[in-house]
């Protein structure tokens, strides 16, 4: 379970959280929506230590993330995270790419790391690429080996950070059909978004960031559909 | 007629081969040094703060300003008049390595900088540690980028060497300089000599391009 408790943390003079608190149980996928700057992606990084935090708390699993005591690079292994850039490692095949962190931070041996990488690229439906160099590849085969990658790792968590919105129009849907098929594999997921359709279908609640706080939290589809807060009915209307 | 001067001969090309052989000797030294110094440095500068990054850049700006005869002429003077002092080889390996140094820590500096901060983020979000994204993503990445530039400065080093002749180095240039006063056939012995710095260059050239188009990202 990951609980973020009343964060706030600021760039400089700017307050980009200001208190925001939200649990996400095990197995739940939630989305968070919101307009650019409002602090979401923010939010994921602080998640994962990435970002250190001003005041409030964190835990994952129990674990305060930003205690001087947590290991963070042990936390991390739990906490896989894909980002809007696809950030593959250019030096490196696609099966190399996913067989590095497995091979050097859990210590597998080569055999056993390429085992789980190939396993996790044939789940993302990158069966037939191992040996391509990731610069050969589409954005969209780009984004599906970064989360082969981060799942390499088996993470309890996935932290996704607008993964669709550096891709060609043509290339979101393979993407967000791999994240669907993680959610129904019963992957807890906090997924910063743009895609209304998929924050709709494929997750349990729905976010919406304004400004640096939740204005309204809920049911995906309520959000979506039904939203409360009349500044969540004027940034849908925008986006539609 | 007897003259004062003695026509090229076949025993004259030990002698050569001596100066060839110096002059591979010394840029070899050189260039490992300086680029292994080149990294560390480079490295130290892309992670420092302003204040350490003024101060080596002020010091690496000298070497890199000054022009090299002066500084072999200065630091072998200068380690003569303290009581220690070096032979040729030693003092210009100094020199040319130091010099060397100076040009292949910007070149690195500008590698690692260059290799991106979202991607080392990504490493470190799968749970590698600093130094192992620097080992696994930085270092691979960024010294694939510079090798082009790495490539120039090591080439110029080889021709740079030449002047360390000025401290007493029998290297290749100073070997022909002693041939042609005593031929005075300057013409034929410096498109010899010319061709033997190609021959030293070349091949590293020519391992430099293999090495860009096999590690081309």
């Amino acid at each position: 379970m990951i609980s973020v408790q009343n964060v706030h943390k600021s760039f400089g003079d700017l307050e980009v959280l200001k208190g925001v608190s939200l649990d996400v149980p095990n197995g739940e996928v939630v989305s968070v929506i919101g307009g650019s700057g409002s602090g979401k992606s923010t939010l994921l990084y602080c998640i994962n230590a990435i970002e250190s935090i001003n005041s409030g708390k964190i835990l994952v699993d129990d674990v305060d993330v930003h205690s001087k005591s947590t290991n963070k690079d042990k936390l991390r292994q739990k906490l896989g995270m894909v980002f809007q850039q696809f950030n593959a490692f250019p030096h490196m095949t696609v099966l190399e790419n996913a067989a590095l962190a497995p091979r050097i931070v859990k210590k597998m041996s080569r055999e056993e790391a390429i085992e789980i990488a190939k396993k996790e690229l044939d789940h993302v439906g990158l069966g037939d690429k191992f040996d391509v160099y990731p610069t050969r590849m589409s954005g969209g085969q780009q984004q599906r080996l970064a989360i082969a990658r981060a799942l390499a790792m088996k993470p309890d968590f996935m932290l996704l950070d607008e993964v669709t919105s550096a891709l060609d129009p043509e290339l979101v849907g393979e993407v967000l059909d791999t994240l669907r098929l993680l959610a129904e594999e019963g992957m807890t997921m906090i997924c910063v978004t743009h895609e209304m359709g998929f924050a709709r279908d494929v997750s349990d609640r729905v976010a919406y960031f304004h400004q640096g706080v939740i204005a309204e939290i809920g049911d995906a589809r309520q959000v979506i559909n039904d939203p409360q807060s009349p500044l969540t009915q004027k940034f849908l209307s925008k986006v539609r | 007629m007897n003259s004062l001067f003695t026509p090229l001969s076949w025993s004259d090309t030990g002698y050569i081969l001596t100066g060839v052989w110096n002059t591979v000797t010394i840029s070899v030294v050189a260039i490992v040094i300086g680029t292994l110094l080149g990294i560390l440095v480079g490295f130290l500068r892309a992670e420092s703060n302003r204040a350490v990054n003024v101060l080596l850049g002020g010091i690496l700006d000298v070497f890199r300003s000054v022009p090299l005869i002066i500084q072999l002429i200065l630091f072998s003077t200068f380690v003569g008049a303290i009581g220690h002092p070096l032979g040729p080889f030693v003092a210009g390996s100094i020199v040319l390595s130091i010099y060397t140094m100076a040009f292949m820590t910007e070149v690195f500096r500008g590698g690692f900088e260059g290799v991106s901060q979202s991607l080392q983020t990504a490493a470190r979000s799968l749970g590698m540690t600093y130094w192992q994204t620097v080992y696994h993503i930085r270092f691979p990445i960024g010294l694939r980028a510079v090798l082009p530039s790495w490539l120039g400065v090591a080439l110029s080093v080889i021709k740079d060497s030449a002047l360390v002749s000025v401290i007493g180095y029998m290297e290749l240039l100073r070997t022909s300089e002693q041939l042609i006063s005593r031929t005075q056939q300057p013409l034929m012995i410096l498109i010899g000599v010319g061709l033997f710095y190609f021959i030293i260059s070349y091949p590293l050239s020519y391992y430099g391009r293999h090495l860009e188009r096999k590690m081309a990202l």
